[in-house]
C-alpha cells in the first residue's frame, strides 16, 4: 500500500503547508506536546509545592504568570496542566475512533438490520446533549481523570461512526471494491484491506477535530470537578479555584484559559487545514 | 416521508430510555447504601429502600416499572430533596429557556449578517477575518469567556451584576440585566455555527441562475443579495439552527454555573454534587426528548418550508 499511497499523501502535505493558519496551529500544538511532555525539565518551580510567602503574588520576573491561593507558581501548573489536556484529548479520542469507526465501517458496509439498529443507538446517543452526557457518565462512573476520558470518549463515539459509515458507503460502491469481492474475498478481509484504508482521510479530519473538543470537555469537566482531582494541575480547575479570586488575583483566571483557548484553536485550525489538503472536492 | 420520519422517533426515544436507564447500572456501590446514610448497618431499612425503588427486582422489571412511570410523567424522586424529578424540571427549565431564547437572539443577530458578509466577500481579508473570529469563538471554553466577562464588565466596569437572577416577572430590567452576559457567552458558540452555515449556504445561493438573472434585470445588489439569495440560503440554516440546541444545553450547564443562575445546568450540576441520581437521569431524558422532538418539527417546517420538498 505505502507505494501506492506516498504520492497523494505527499500532495495533501503539499496543500497543507500552503495553508499559513493551518501550519501556525500546527506549530503550537507542537510547542505544547513538548512542554507536556517535558514539563519536569521546563517548568520553573514544582508545581504543587505551595510557599506561604509567595501567596497570590500578581505576574513578575520571579513569577511569570504570578502565584496562586496557595503560592503555587502559575507558569509551571499551566506547563504541567498541558500533561491532563493533551492526555485527555489524545485518549478520549482514541477511544472514541475505538468504538465508531469498526461500527461504522460495519453499519456502512453490512447495509440491512445491523445499520438500522446502529444508526438508531447512534441517534439515540446523538440525542443527548454532549457534555450533559458526559457529564451523567462521569458522575456515574466516579470523578476522575480516567474516568473524565471514558466518559468523553464513549459520549465523542458517535459522530465517529457516523463520519465512517459515510465514508464506507462511499468507497463500497467503487470498482475496486467490486472487483475484490470478485475476486473472492471474504467480507471482512473487502472491509478491512480495500474499504478501512480509503476512510482514513475524514476520520483523521474528524479526529484531529474531536481533539478540540476532548480539551474543552476535558477543561471543562475538570472546571465541575469531575476530571483532574487536585493539587495535581489542570487547565479546567485551575480555573475553578480561580473563580474565588476575581478582584484579588485576576492573572489566576487569564492564564489557564489562554492555554485551552490556543490549544483548542490550533486544533481547529490544523483539522480544517487538513480537511482541504485531503478532501481538495470539499474547497469552498 | 413525513410519516416515515415521525415512526423513527419512537425507537430513538426507547434507546435514549435504555441508555439513560443502563446509566444507574454504572454507579460503584449499592444505591440502598448510599441513600440508608447512617442506617445503613441496618438491613431492615435496607430492604424497605430496595423494595420502595423496586432495586430488589430484576433488571427487565425496573426497566419497565420505570418506563410505565415516565409514560405517566412520573420522572421519579428526588433522593436529597426529596422532591419529584417532574416538579424540579419545571421550576428550572423556564430560566434556562429565557437565557436560550436570549441567546438564540443574539447568535441570529451576530451569526447571520457576518455569515452573509463573509460570503459577500469571499476570498478577501474580509472572509478570512470573519472565519478566524468564528473558529476562535468555537475554540473559546464559554464558562472562561464568562469569567473573563465578568472580570472586565462586572469587576472591572461596575456595569452588570457579576451573578445572581431575577425572574422575569418579577423586574423584567433586572431579569436582563442578570440574563445578558451568560446569555451572550452562550450565543457565541452558536453564532459562530451560524456563520458558518450562513457562509456556505449564501455562497451556494449566489451562485444559482435565479441570481443571475435577478443581477441582469438591474437590480442593486444588496437587493439581489439580501431578497433573493438570503431567502433561499435561510431555509437550511434555520434547520441546522436546530441542531444547536445540544450545543445550548450543553453550554448552559458551566454558563450557569459560572453566573449562578437556578436553571436546569445548575440542577444537573448540583444533582451530581449530592449524587442525585435520579435527578441526573431525569435531567438527560428531558434534555433528549427535546432534542429529538425540535428535530422533528425542524424536519417537518424544513418539508413546509421548501415547495419542492412538498410534492415528493
Amino acid at each position: 500500500m505505502s507505494g501506492m499511497a506516498r504520492s497523494p499523501a505527499r500532495l495533501a502535505w503539499a496543500r497543507f503547508m500552503r495553508r499559513r493558519a493551518a501550519v501556525a496551529g500546527l506549530v503550537v500544538i507542537v510547542i505544547f506536546v513538548l512542554s507536556a511532555s517535558l514539563a519536569p525539565l521546563i517548568a520553573p518551580y514544582d508545581p504543587i509545592a505551595t510557599s506561604w510567602s509567595a501567596v497570590r503574588k500578581a505576574p513578575s520576573a520571579m513569577h511569570w504568570m504570578g502565584t496562586d491561593e496557595n503560592g503555587r507558581d502559575v507558569l509551571a501548573r499551566v506547563i504541567f496542566g498541558a500533561r491532563a489536556s493533551m492526555l485527555a484529548g489524545v485518549v478520549s479520542v482514541l477511544i472514541a475512533a475505538g468504538i465508531g469507526v469498526p461500527s461504522g465501517l460495519l453499519a456502512g458496509f453490512a447495509g440491512g438490520w445491523i445499520d438500522a439498529v446502529l444508526s438508531r443507538i447512534v441517534d439515540a446517543m446523538l440525542a443527548c446533549p454532549f457534555l450533559i452526557l458526559a457529564i451523567a457518565l462521569a458522575a456515574f462512573l466516579g470523578p476522575d481523570l480516567k474516568n473524565a476520558m471514558i466518559a468523553i470518549g464513549v459520549t465523542a463515539a458517535p459522530v465517529f461512526m457516523r463520519v465512517a459509515r459515510g465514508a464506507a458507503m462511499d468507497v463500497a460502491g467503487n470498482d475496486y471494491v467490486e472487483a475484490a469481492r470478485a475476486l473472492g474475498n471474504p467480507p471482512w478481509r473487502v472491509a478491512v484491506r480495500h474499504v478501512l484504508p480509503n476512510i482514513i482521510p475524514p476520520v483523521l479530519v474528524q479526529g484531529t477535530l474531536a481533539i478540540a473538543t476532548a480539551i474543552i470537555a476535558e477543561a471543562s469537566l475538570s472546571f465541575l470537578g469531575l476530571g483532574q482531582q487536585p493539587p495535581e494541575p489542570s487547565w479546567g480547575s485551575m480555573l475553578n479555584a480561580a473563580q474565588r479570586f476575581l478582584i484579588q488575583a485576576p492573572w489566576l483566571a487569564v492564564f489557564p484559559g489562554l492555554a485551552i483557548f490556543l490549544c483548542v484553536l490550533s486544533f481547529n485550525l490544523v483539522g480544517d487545514g487538513l480537511r482541504d489538503a485531503l478532501d481538495p472536492r470539499q474547497r469552498t | 416521508m413525513l410519516a416515515r420520519r415521525v415512526a423513527q422517533v419512537v425507537p430513538t426515544l426507547v434507546l435514549v430510555s435504555l441508555l439513560v436507564f443502563g446509566l444507574q447500572q454504572l454507579m460503584p456501590g449499592d444505591p440502598a447504601v448510599i441513600l440508608a446514610g447512617e442506617e445503613r448497618g441496618d438491613p431492615v431499612v435496607l430492604a424497605q429502600i430496595r423494595s420502595e425503588l423496586w432495586l430488589d427486582r430484576s433488571l427487565p422489571v425496573q426497566y419497565l416499572h420505570w418506563v410505565g412511570n415516565l409514560l405517566h410523567g412520573n420522572l421519579g424522586f428526588s433522593w436529597r430533596i426529596r422532591q419529584p424529578v417532574s416538579e424540579l424540571v419545571l421550576t428550572k427549565l423556564p430560566v434556562t429557556l429565557q437565557l436560550g431564547v436570549m441567546a438564540f437572539c443574539i447568535a441570529l443577530l451576530i451569526g447571520i449578517p457576518a455569515g452573509i458578509f463573509a460570503a459577500v466577500k469571499k476570498n478577501t481579508v474580509w472572509d478570512y477575518l470573519a472565519s478566524f473570529v468564528g473558529l476562535a469563538g468555537l475554540s473559546t471554553p464559554n464558562f472562561w469567556l464568562g469569567i473573563m466577562l465578568i472580570l472586565l464588565v462586572s469587576v472591572q466596569l461596575g456595569w452588570l451584576p457579576p451573578s445572581g437572577y431575577v425572574p422575569l416577572d418579577v423586574d423584567w430590567r433586572q431579569s436582563l440585566a442578570t440574563t445578558i452576559m451568560p446569555a451572550f457567552v452562550l450565543g457565541n458558540a452558536i453564532a459562530a455555527v451560524l456563520m458558518r452555515h450562513t457562509r456556505s449556504a449564501m455562497l451556494t445561493a449566489l451562485d444559482q441562475d435565479y441570481v443571475r438573472t435577478a443581477r441582469a434585470k438591474g437590480l442593486t445588489e444588496w437587493r439581489v443579495v439580501l431578497r433573493h439569495a438570503l431567502r433561499n440560503a435561510l431555509v437550511p440554516v434555520v434547520t441546522l439552527g436546530a441542531l444547536e440546541l445540544g450545543t445550548l444545553f450543553s453550554g448552559a450547564v458551566l454558563t450557569e454555573q459560572v453566573f449562578s443562575i437556578p436553571g436546569f445546568g445548575k440542577l444537573v450540576v448540583d444533582a451530581v454534587f449530592n449524587r442525585d441520581y435520579p435527578v441526573v437521569q431525569g435531567v438527560v431524558l428531558v434534555t433528549a426528548f427535546l432534542f429529538v422532538m425540535l428535530n422533528l418539527i425542524a424536519d417537518v417546517l424544513y418539508v413546509v418550508i421548501n415547495p419542492r420538498l412538498r410534492v415528493a
